[in-house]
């Protein structure tokens, strides 16, 4: 019986949406404030989704330490309390919330092998989240 | 088709044990969730069903009916229990919220008439959730 497992974690973090490739005015006009040279900051909500059968000897998709150890190494570490746009993922990338919610999906992906990685929801504020599943849809 | 969620509470108690692992083995494996004592959980519920909205009613299903069901099959089974010693199917299955998720399901899944049960979410806690779509 296969059942999909969420967790949610929190992590800090600071950007400033700008892209090389926008004059100055483009930048203002298509970021508004989140262009502010001296950047500002959010409290993240991440949920990562993993799914699989339930293991019959312990009940589980997989062992939560397992995913915690994982996620509290690889991400909330990387990405907690620092500037994203000092880090080398988005040195050719804008942060976005859009950008980070493929970066970490990318980053489990590689790394986590678990359970399968069905999914990552990102929340930057309690109004905007969003959601990446790779190469599949997101429909659950 | 439109889908509705109904959502409930229960807190209960469990402990996770496999007989069949040493006693090394069950600590390692579930760490502090092995306290034989148990320990307990508010759990949260949503049971989302599926259906065409009938067209006298304007329901997908009776809310009512839906509630009584969760009442009856679900709530009175599990709350403000020791899952592990008083619900049967958790004297041969680990009550893990994966196998809450399942045991949610089919304790309702014979039960519903119109409409068809589309998923169950167990929360364990705000951080920490299981759905199951009867896969």
């Amino acid at each position: 019986m296969k059942a999909h497992l969420t967790r949610r974690y929190w992590f800090s973090a600071s950007h400033r949406l700008h892209s090389d490739a926008m004059s100055e005015e483009e930048n203002r006009r298509t970021y508004g404030k989140c262009n502010n040279p001296h950047g500002h900051g959010h409290n993240y909500a991440l949920e990562v989704t993993v799914s699989g059968s339930v293991d019959l000897a312990t009940g589980m998709v997989c062992n939560l330490v397992d995913l915690d150890d994982f996620v509290h190494a690889q991400i909330l570490e990387r990405f907690g309390h620092e500037n994203l746009n000092t880090l080398e993922a988005f040195r050719r990338r804008v942060p976005t919330t859009e950008n980070l919610c493929r970066e970490i999906f990318e980053i489990l992906q590689r790394g986590f092998t678990a359970a399968h990685l069905e999914k990552v929801r990102l929340e930057e504020t309690m109004m905007n989240s969003f959601e990446y599943a790779g190469d599949a849809e997101v429909c659950k | 088709m439109v889908y509705l969620t109904r959502k409930a509470e229960f807190s209960a108690s469990h402990y996770y044990h496999n007989p069949q692992f040493t006693p090394e083995e069950n600590r390692r494996i579930f760490g502090k969730c092995n306290n034989p004592n148990g320990h307990g959980h508010n759990y949260t519920l949503e049971v989302t069903v599926k259906g065409e909205v009938d067209p006298r009613s304007g329901f997908v299903v009776d809310l009512k009916q839906l509630k009584e069901i969760l009442n009856r099959e679900v709530l009175d089974a599990l709350d403000h229990r020791f899952l592990n010693k008083e619900v049967p199917e958790f004297a041969t299955r680990i009550p893990t919220t994966e196998n809450i998720a399942i045991s949610v399901w089919q304790r309702l899944q014979s039960r519903l008439e119109r409409a068809q049960l589309h998923r169950v979410r167990v929360y364990e806690t705000p951080d920490l959730f299981v759905d199951y779509y009867g896969e």
